[in-house]
């Protein structure tokens, strides 16, 4: 009954729900700029010929297990008051945030991406061309012929960013109202000993991942089914 | 009879091997050109460099009267329709297959649909028109892939082994249907078969390609009664 009781307390007070709402925002957020840095790289590395493109695949495959914890201390220390984009005024905001997150799936989703693409049959390529599409159309194809993989891809980016602690801790500060999300507000109760509103927010997060990455695996499945 | 295609001093080396060296080749408005060699010839290569898909190191590709380096690679390509080896259908349905060329031309909606249903029916692939096309068999997998390049009414039809993957009684049904569209639309072709059989049947001018080079060009008949060495006698099979 404790249990419930928890729950009931923590599905019943705002703070948590705003927590919650800002995760996504800020996840969703670095996952689509992920995903619009991510799919043209990932489709240049899968299809280009160009000097340095087996490296620089090596430097997208390594930053694919980025430490989020390095990327905040890259990431803060670029956007600190003496740092680089200091005069953006960044640190501490939401916006860090989504900037560090992005840093954190790009290569996910890229390296994916490229791995998506080499997958298909390199003739469908001329085919497509041999039909008269424009390399843009081409492209388009291409990525829809690869829609499973690719939103495979888009899982492992979100599954990334929603849940890393490191750099939202970093480059956000966990502030209260501000740039806290839920795997900060975690560390922070659990650091409080308040370990049962630690694990209700846990079951919180697991809960709305599982939420979303259902849905975008029934999306998926459909896709296959048909 | 014009001239569609005109091939000059065409060069094309691949990891600096010399792949393909055609002097001069030409095919005319309305014939069809097979092409015939063993495996690892050149002669897809020779398709490929038509379509403007592989890089050329030397030579010229006039299509139409005109040097095809004026225009953009896709404009040229858009008088063109190319049926590969396997049929390499989008994961989408069969009208949807028919309908892509004619969509990356921008054609409008009723048209397409006119044309798909055309050559649907001209293939006699009517009743798959809404199946997944990546759930068909080999044989009708096929037959869109010609109804797909069909349905652009291509200047130049360029068909690379569109037979190879089929067992035989589909290959023979094809065969047919496409020795009859062909005769009734006139489309200027280009014929690649290691299969002399086709070749005679289906080309009416044969040339043939050992060893990247152009060996022999006639019509079969010609390049049968009178092979011009022993290499291409014994390609052909004929007896010394």
């Amino acid at each position: 009954m404790q249990l419930v009781d928890l729950f009931r307390t923590i599905f019943s007070d705002p703070e948590v729900w705003q927590i919650t709402i800002l995760s996504l925002k800020l996840s969703g957020l670095g996952t689509l700029f992920s995903l619009l840095i991510g799919l043209p790289v990932g489709t240049l590395l899968a299809f280009g010929r160009f000097r340095g493109r087996s490296f620089f695949m090596s430097i997208v495959n390594a930053g694919m297990g980025l430490p989020p914890v390095v990327v905040g201390l890259a990431v803060a220390m670029l956007l600190w008051r003496s740092g680089v984009l200091g005069s953006l005024r960044l640190i501490y905001t939401p916006s860090a945030i989504v900037i560090a997150q992005t840093v954190i799936a790009a290569p996910v989703v890229t390296g994916l991406t490229a791995a998506a693409l080499q997958q298909l049959n390199p003739r469908l390529r001329l085919q497509l061309l041999g039909l008269g599409a424009s390399q843009t159309q081409v492209i388009t194809h291409l990525w829809w012929e690869a829609r499973l993989p690719l939103l495979a891809a888009l899982m492992a980016g979100f599954g990334s960013v929603i849940s890393e602690v490191g750099a939202s801790m970093m480059v956000g500060g966990n502030i209260r109202y501000q740039t806290r999300v839920l795997t900060t507000a975690i560390v922070l109760e659990t650091s409080k000993g308040q370990f049962d509103f630690a694990i209700a927010l846990s079951v919180l997060l697991l809960t709305v991942t599982f939420l979303i990455n259902l849905t975008l695996t029934w999306i998926q499945q459909r896709g296959a089914r048909q | 009879m014009s001239t569609v295609l005109e091939i000059h001093d065409l060069l094309v080396r691949l990891d600096k091997k010399i792949v393909l060296e055609i002097d001069a080749l030409t095919v005319q408005n309305g014939e069809i050109l097979a092409i015939v060699g063993p495996n690892g010839s050149g002669k897809s290569t020779l398709l490929l460099a038509v379509a403007r898909l592989i890089k050329l190191e030397r030579g010229v590709v006039s299509f139409d009267g005109s040097h095809v380096s004026g225009v953009t690679d896709t404009q040229y390509r858009r008088h063109l329709g190319l049926v590969l080896q396997e049929p390499l259908l989008l994961d989408t349905s069969v009208f949807d297959n028919v309908a892509v060329g004619l969509r990356f031309r921008k054609v409008p909606a009723a048209e397409v649909k006119l044309k798909v249903e055309t050559w649907l029916k001209r293939f006699g692939i009517e009743n798959l028109f809404k199946r997944p096309a990546l759930k068909l068999s080999g044989g009708e997998a096929q037959r869109v892939s010609l109804a797909r390049a069909f349905a652009l009414e291509p200047e130049l039809l360029l068909l690379d082994e569109p037979f190879r993957a089929l067992d035989a009684p589909s290959r023979a049904s094809l065969m047919d249907d496409l020795k009859a569209i062909l005769a009734e639309t006139s489309t200027t072709t280009i014929f690649i078969t290691h299969d002399l059989k086709e070749a005679a049947s289906l080309g009416d001018k044969m040339a043939v390609i050992l060893r990247g080079k152009l060996m022999q060009y006639g019509t079969p008949e010609e390049v049968n009664a009178r092979p011009k060495n022993d290499e291409v006698r014994s390609f052909l099979g004929l007896n010394s």
